[in-house]
């Protein structure tokens, strides 16, 4: 019995089919870390990216070593750090939030990337047009640059999204009852890995794959010349 | 220092492991990628599909289910794997199925006129492959698949969570013993970042001898 649900041993099928309600519990932990920490990403990698492009380099040369850093470091040992230090410092906080605000921290380091990438991959050209038709910084951002930019960042980020989905497992390490350590309770349990584990394979499968006709969908549908801002 | 110089040793001998788990999934997840993602372009449907199978799969699922799968699942139909092989196992496919896109995508980007020509001089299709579109091919792959090796040595860190005992599971252990949290995780994710900037630095290395001997880089 796991969330006052009970699973039914009598056959394959009977134990499948009583596991799934179970799973779903499961997944949404699953659903609710992976946009927690998307959003917390796309936060702080903005951020991470704004503090590189600062013309000192006192700021802008550590920030780009702390994205190198972290990008080139395991998941894993970053959520142990913060798991196992922060209490040191005397910060407490639920595991949850502890995996959400590493699957944030690590992803940051990418989007910043993205970020980075998509306003330079904005014509020179517009950024002088802008700077001849006299707009202030504020306006070159908002009316020019970031409409252009928003095209090419858009499905990028839509594909750590669904990467940051796959990470998510690796939350179990400190005991978050996602998908995956749900079912590998259930299989602690009853001694049968094999039903849960696959039927979780299969609901990360239905899920990538129907993201990832999304993310084209939206790739085609958005305009190559730009979103207004208003 | 005194607590470093203790600390490291135990730590280095997970090292160890990490780096010939990184070395063996990296070179047969190299492996896997060229057979499908040659096996995606080839002409034949059923290889084709199986391929594309292959790669769906392991691209859209996590890697971490991939290894418990491996792991706890396996031996109820009676294939029971060490940690050892069933961490390489998970590792290799899954950076096999990442890579296997980057193969497919590298060969059909070279120019279509190399594989006129390759018709034109009536190279049997093994021959076009083989002396024509790979050694192009393989130059464009380099960046991708040195971004890949490091990536598979991040996620070789998963393992640890199968009893494998890697440096991340040293770490772990140590850090139950002696509760010395901030030197043992902090000098791990050191460890961690000088491996990959040794990858990457190794890569780069390969990546210029390739250019060179397909004739494409500078001299140096």
């Amino acid at each position: 019995m796991l969330f006052g649900l009970h699973w039914n041993l009598s056959s394959n099928w009977a134990f499948a089919a009583s596991i799934v309600p179970i799973l779903l519990h499961g997944l949404v932990v699953t659903v609710e870390a992976t946009v927690l920490g998307f959003l917390l990403a796309l936060t702080l990698g903005l951020l991470l990216a704004l503090l590189r492009t600062v013309p000192l380099k006192i700021i802008a040369w550590p920030v780009a070593f702390v994205i190198e850093f972290v990008r080139d470091t395991p998941l894993l040992v970053q959520l142990y750090f913060l798991y196992f230090v922060l209490p040191d410092f005397g910060i407490t906080m639920p595991a949850f939030l502890t995996g959400t605000i590493a699957l944030g921290v690590q992803y940051s380091a990418y989007t910043s990337e993205v970020y980075r990438a998509g306003l330079e991959a904005v014509p020179r050209g517009q950024w002088e047009a802008a700077r001849a038709l006299n707009l202030t910084t504020l306006r070159t951002y908002r009316d020019v640059i970031v409409p252009q930019a928003i095209p090419r960042i858009v499905p990028a980020m839509a594909n750590y999204l669904i990467s940051i989905m796959k990470d998510t497992p690796i939350l179990s390490a400190v005991t978050v009852m996602e998908m995956l350590n749900v079912a590998k309770i259930i299989g602690d349990r009853t001694f049968r890995y094999m039903i849960p584990l696959t039927i979780v394979g299969i609901l990360f499968l239905i899920f990538t794959l129907l993201s990832s006709m999304a993310v084209r969908y939206l790739e085609s549908r958005l305009p190559r010349q730009g979103i207004p801002l208003k | 220092m005194d607590t470093l110089s203790k600390l490291l040793p135990s730590l280095l001998q997970g090292l160890e492991v990490t780096v010939w788990i990184t070395l063996a999934s990296t070179l047969i997840g190299a492996v896997l990628s060229f057979a499908a993602g040659i096996a995606k372009i080839s002409r034949s449907r059923a290889l084709r599909l199986l391929a594309g199978l292959y790669i769906e799969v392991f691209r859209g699922t996590s890697l971490l289910v991939q290894l418990f799968w491996l792991y706890y699942a396996l031996p109820v139909i009676g294939l029971r794997l060490s940690p050892e092989v069933a961490g390489v196992a998970g590792l290799s496919l899954n950076i096999g199925a990442y890579g296997a896109e980057v193969v497919r995508g590298a060969i059909l980007a070279v120019d279509p006129g190399q594989y006129e020509a390759a018709t034109a001089l009536n190279f049997t299709p093994r021959q076009t492959l083989w002396r024509v579109l790979l050694p192009q091919a393989v130059v464009e792959m380099m960046p991708t698949f040195g971004n890949l090796a490091i990536q598979n040595l991040k996620d070789s860190a998963l393992v640890s969570l199968i009893s494998l005992v890697d440096l991340t599971f040293k770490a772990d252990q140590l850090r139950n013993l002696t509760l010395k949290t901030v030197p043992i995780l902090g000098l791990t994710l050191v460890l961690y970042f000088v491996l990959a900037l040794a990858i990457a630095a190794g890569m780069r290395f390969l990546e210029r001898r390739l250019a060179l001997a397909a004739g494409r880089g500078e001299a140096r």
